[in-house]
């Protein structure tokens, strides 16, 4: 794998300022580390405030925290089909298909299945405490699950994404420091607006359960 | 190379296609196909328009994605929303 170096392509411009790097395939589209990588960094961030509440919720009991723990495990699973989405359109460029059997893709798969089957669990109750309990031990599971898909089998075989393969905790230079400049606030961004997205969703929730309760 | 205003249009001509009366559905249905042709080939060659300077406009899909993903989620949100408050109005009518 080539590193990084300063040499930009034909067609690539050279501005002034702060200068990406340069890599044989992934040419300009390495901007793509502040959406898509983002995103997953952002939906992980998300199922953990899911898992944190469904904790909550088996020790308290209390309403609240069965739908915080929805809403944000909702606004997790709509970051990680955005990224699915984008990484597809990014594979189609840089390797040539909309799909490839890496590793890394048909983990972050299973895992998203598995949230998937999160929501259809919770839809398939009648009994709204039986919903609550047996979700947020549903939400642990997942999250439980998501770890070893998406952080270590990975890590065991070699990944066509660009910086992987090997510990990543030894591979330092991976990320070039001008993307790191703009990688981290987006992770934080992008966390912020699930965030907002969840406490809508909450609001929502907790407002037409009130409404329903009164009927 | 397939210049910018080629994609455009092809696409501009398929979305026209959607509305198109059922009388002239057949020839149509053809046109669409040349069309897509068109399409498939634009995007066969190495330099088609996402790959275009340094494949930067597949950034911008990206974001694109990423945005019509939170502008629906929203979208659908409003709708629940709506639903809701309609709820409201008629329970507060009828009691």
């Amino acid at each position: 794998m080539e590193g990084f170096t300063d040499e930009p392509g034909v067609d690539l411009v050279k501005p002034e300022g702060i200068r990406f790097p340069y890599r044989s395939i992934l040419n300009e589209t390495i901007r793509n580390t502040f959406f898509h990588v983002a995103l997953w960094m952002a939906m992980f961030s998300l199922y953990l405030v899911g898992l944190y509440h469904a904790i909550l919720y088996l020790r308290t009991s209390r309403k609240d925290h069965d739908l915080w723990s929805e809403a944000y495990n909702k606004a997790g699973i709509l970051f990680g089909i955005m990224g699915i989405a984008t990484g597809s359109l990014w594979a189609r460029y840089t390797w040539g298909s909309w799909w490839t059997n890496d590793i890394k893709l048909n983990m972050a798969t299973i895992a998203m299945f598995i949230y998937f089957g999160y929501v259809i669990l919770r839809s398939s109750f009648t009994d709204e405490e039986k919903k609550a309990r047996v979700s947020a031990v549903f939400s642990i599971f997942a999250f439980v699950a998501l770890i070893p898909l998406v952080f270590v089998i990975p890590r065991l075989t070699d990944s066509l994404h660009p910086g992987n393969g090997g510990n990543p905790a030894l591979g330092g230079e991976d990320l070039d420091h001008t993307l790191r400049l703009f990688f981290y606030p987006s992770i934080i961004a992008l966390f912020l607006i699930g965030c907002w997205l969840a406490q809508l969703k909450f609001r929502l929730l907790k407002l037409s359960d009130r409404v329903l309760k009164n009927r | 190379m397939p210049n910018k205003g080629d994609f455009w249009e092809v696409n501009c001509y398929n979305n026209s296609l959607m509305y198109s009366h059922h009388t002239k559905q057949k020839s149509l249905a053809c046109l669409a196909l040349l069309f897509f042709h068109v399409l498939l080939q634009a995007q066969s060659p190495e330099n088609d328009f996402l790959r275009s300077t340094g494949k930067i406009y597949s950034v911008v899909a990206g974001i694109v994605i990423v945005f019509a993903g939170l502008a629906i989620y929203l979208w659908r949100l409003d709708r629940k929303l709506t639903k809701l408050e309609k709820h409201i109005n008629d329970e507060h009518e009828t009691s």
